[in-house]
């Protein structure tokens, strides 16, 4: 369900905005329309859909007019042109008062600066929405203490913001977003001020809490990485232009044009491309009745030391490993069935190569990747995964 | 001939004549409104004074003790004031401090009155702001007897002159350093009060004055060191207090009286400097640390506000 539509948003500053607009449709660039008018076009006809529950990110350089988009999203900034659409109702047609109720009850926001209010407690930070609303004192803390509770600051209610550190702060600034339960969350960079591994455990803790709390959230940043780890969906714009919308992993494996291409090169492949985008099928399957000669001269012509046994279903019942299968012969055993072992890694379809790796690394048998129900679907060879790793992109594409 | 006549109106231009021709006119068609402002400035005046002088003197000098003590928090301030209050009852010019005072007070209150909602005003929009800054310079480039002169033909002789001079010559620097504390609170910090749908008088009231709360108290300090430098020259317009002290001393040469009048200016200027100053950086002790805004607008107060030296302006004044 289409939460947030959004359709021909444009915005441009400068002395004539209106001017700006003509010429951008008339094709001209952003460095055009500078310089004939002194116009900025910051953000340029930008069409979104974002889902209900979906984290939506908009990627982008500085100056490629992520923070405006945002911003027009609940009228910090008014737009020059275009709609916006929230469960139906348009938000660019709203009085100032209807807007006001609108920021109120929907739309909350997490800023880059933390942006907390320094003359006030932390409680009282996290409980702002909740009084501009008029929500009495008691409840207002209850709720703060709640929102407080869930980014793991319940017992600093009554610190000030300058005693906590960076990513403490922010992990106010994002209980103060919580705890209006507002539909939507605008985050604007909000991890992006704070150091390495802080950002790790901030992405960590928002992981966590979308997949209990189910907001739609529109999360600004200029962080790849950052961006293929907690985006469903992610924009990338470019001078104010949406270049591409997709998944993570659709624009690493195709990327809309060079500038894309170029921006993913540097991506920490390890931690967006999943199992689904590198597995292969196995050159070949056997039956637990197949024969223990036929799986050794099979395994021999190969240079292979193990092959995946399916039962009927297609689900695994073991690997036959080739010091075992020689030994069954020796010993004169006729099929395979009772030469199974379950030496052997397993994934699911979305499990990152970062982790294949860690798998890979243990087994020698090339990793099995199953459905739901233990059916092979297909498998990760090593020397397959490391070619992925190593920003192979045949690799990729051949899969 | 003519060309004579024509040269004389361009280059003499007569803009006392035509200052004396505007003062006339509004003196006869205002008078009522100059009568009433008078009457009531008078009236808050004698208040003012009544309040600072009638209670017995130990009890008014342990308030102002108490009230330095409560201000700075620390036992050097309370001190100095006992000392020196004390010094200036010994003198014999304790009375005419108080009654110095009382004018600072009222003249204080209304410049910050009047000064703080201009403040505001023009840090919400560039083009008041921009019109009000050469206004501010005129008024604090004049010369202060100039306001004297002025508030004498308005308003007579007496107390209420001395206040209209005084709030004059001193609101500059509240208009000046409210609009500049509002400004220099983090645009961020205010947006995220409207991006929750705070009014703008929410934000106002809620964010940006409570943030621009040192920049303003800097500049009420000001405002009350320039009123009081003020006050002492109203003593030529029959306002009273340590003024007429020193104008007495200045124009019978006599330095004693000069010396004595001149020290009970120190000692109340130094005291509400303090006190005020305190009153500023109180937020900073309160949360423990170094703000940004605060620090900022403490070093920007400095550069921005006018050119008065806490201490040895009101001197150079008497």
């Amino acid at each position: 369900m289409t939460k947030l539509h959004v359709h021909g948003l444009t915005k441009v500053f400068g002395p004539r905005p209106v001017r700006g607009v003509e010429l951008m449709k008339q094709g001209q660039s952003r460095q055009e329309i500078f310089e004939r008018t002194g116009n900025l076009l910051a953000v340029a006809d930008v069409d979104l859909d974002i889902e209900a529950g979906e984290l939506f990110v908009i990627m982008g350089l500085s100056g490629s007019g992520k923070s405006t988009v945002i911003r027009m999203l609940n009228r910090l900034i008014e737009p020059t042109e275009g709609t916006v659409e929230l469960d139906g109702e348009r938000i660019d047609q709203l009085n100032a008062a209807q807007l006001r109720r609108v920021r109120q009850r929907k739309l909350s926001m997490v800023f880059q600066h933390f942006a907390l209010f320094p003359h006030r407690t932390v409680g009282e930070n996290a409980a702002y929405g909740l009084k501009v609303q008029g929500v009495g004192e008691d409840e207002r803390r209850q709720r703060a203490v709640e929102a407080l509770d869930t980014v793991g600051l319940g017992d600093r209610v009554d610190a000030y913001p300058n005693e906590l550190s960076g990513g403490m702060q922010q992990r106010v600034g994002l209980a103060r977003g919580l705890a209006t339960k507002a539909d939507i969350l605008l985050m604007d960079e909000p991890f992006s001020a704070l150091d390495p591994l802080i950002r790790r455990d901030m992405q960590d803790l928002l992981a966590e809490l979308q997949s209990d709390l189910n907001r739609t959230i529109v999360f600004i940043t200029h962080d790849l990485n950052e961006a293929m780890r907690l985006g469903d969906r992610i924009c990338v714009l470019k001078d104010g232009h949406v270049v591409q919308v997709g998944t993570g992993p659709e624009i690493i494996d195709n990327p809309a044009n060079r500038y894309v291409a170029d921006f993913v090169s540097d991506v920490d492949r390890s931690r967006v491309l999943t199992a689904e985008q590198i597995m292969r099928k196995p050159r070949r399957t056997f039956g637990p009745d197949d024969s223990t000669r036929d799986v050794l001269d099979w395994l021999d012509d190969n240079e292979s030391n193990g092959v995946y046994v399916l039962d009927g279903d297609g689900a695994i019942l073991g690997v036959a490993r080739d010091d075992k299968v020689a030994e069954g012969l020796r010993a004169r055993v006729s099929t395979i069935r009772d030469l199974l072992i379950d030496d052997y890694a397993t994934a699911t379809h979305d499990t990152l190569l970062s982790d294949l790796a860690a798998l890979a690394a243990r087994n020698p048998v090339p990793i099995a990747v199953t459905d739901e129900e233990g059916r092979l679907l297909g498998v990760v060879p090593r020397a397959h995964l490391l070619a992925a790793l190593s920003n192979d992109e045949e690799v990729v594409a051949d899969a | 001939m003519r060309e004579h006549y024509l040269a004389q109106a361009l280059f003499d231009l007569p803009v006392g004549d035509y200052a004396e021709a505007a003062e006339d006119w509004l003196t006869t068609t205002f008078s009522w409104l100059f009568g009433t402002i008078s009457d009531l400035v008078a009236w808050i005046v004698e208040q003012a004074e009544w309040l600072l002088t009638e209670p017995p003197v130990l009890l008014t000098l342990a308030l102002f003790v108490v009230l330095a003590a409560v201000a700075t928090r620390s036992w050097k301030l309370p001190a100095f004031t006992a000392v020196t209050f004390y010094f200036v009852y010994a003198m014999g010019i304790y009375i005419e401090m108080m009654e110095t005072l009382a004018l600072v007070a009222v003249a204080t209150v209304l410049a910050v009155a009047i000064g703080i909602p201009f403040g505001v005003w023009a840090a919400r929009s560039d083009r008041v702001s921009s019109t009000l800054k050469p206004i501010l310079d005129f008024m604090q480039t004049m010369p202060s007897f100039i306001y004297l002169l002025l508030a004498v033909v308005f308003f007579g002789i007496g107390r209420v002159p001395g206040v209209m001079s005084a709030l004059i010559f001193s609101m500059p620097p509240a208009v000046r350093l409210t609009e500049l504390g509002i400004r220099q609170v983090d645009h961020e910090v205010v947006e995220a009060a409207e991006a929750f749908g705070a009014r703008p008088r929410e934000v106002l009231t809620g964010v940006q004055l409570p943030l621009a709360r040192a920049s303003i108290m800097a500049g009420v300090n000001q405002v009350i060191m320039l009123a009081l430098s003020m006050v002492v020259i109203a003593g030529l317009g029959g306002a009273g207090g340590l003024g007429a002290l020193v104008v007495r001393a200045v124009t019978s040469m006599n330095i004693g009286l000069g010396i004595e009048g001149g020290l009970g200016v120190v000692v109340l200027a130094i005291f509400l400097d303090r006190v005020t100053a305190a009153f500023g950086r109180e937020n900073r002790s309160r949360r423990g640390g170094d703000t940004q805004v605060d620090e900022q607008s403490t070093t920007q107060a400095e550069d921005a506000g006018s050119d008065v030296d806490e201490q040895t302006r009101p001197v150079a004044a008497s």
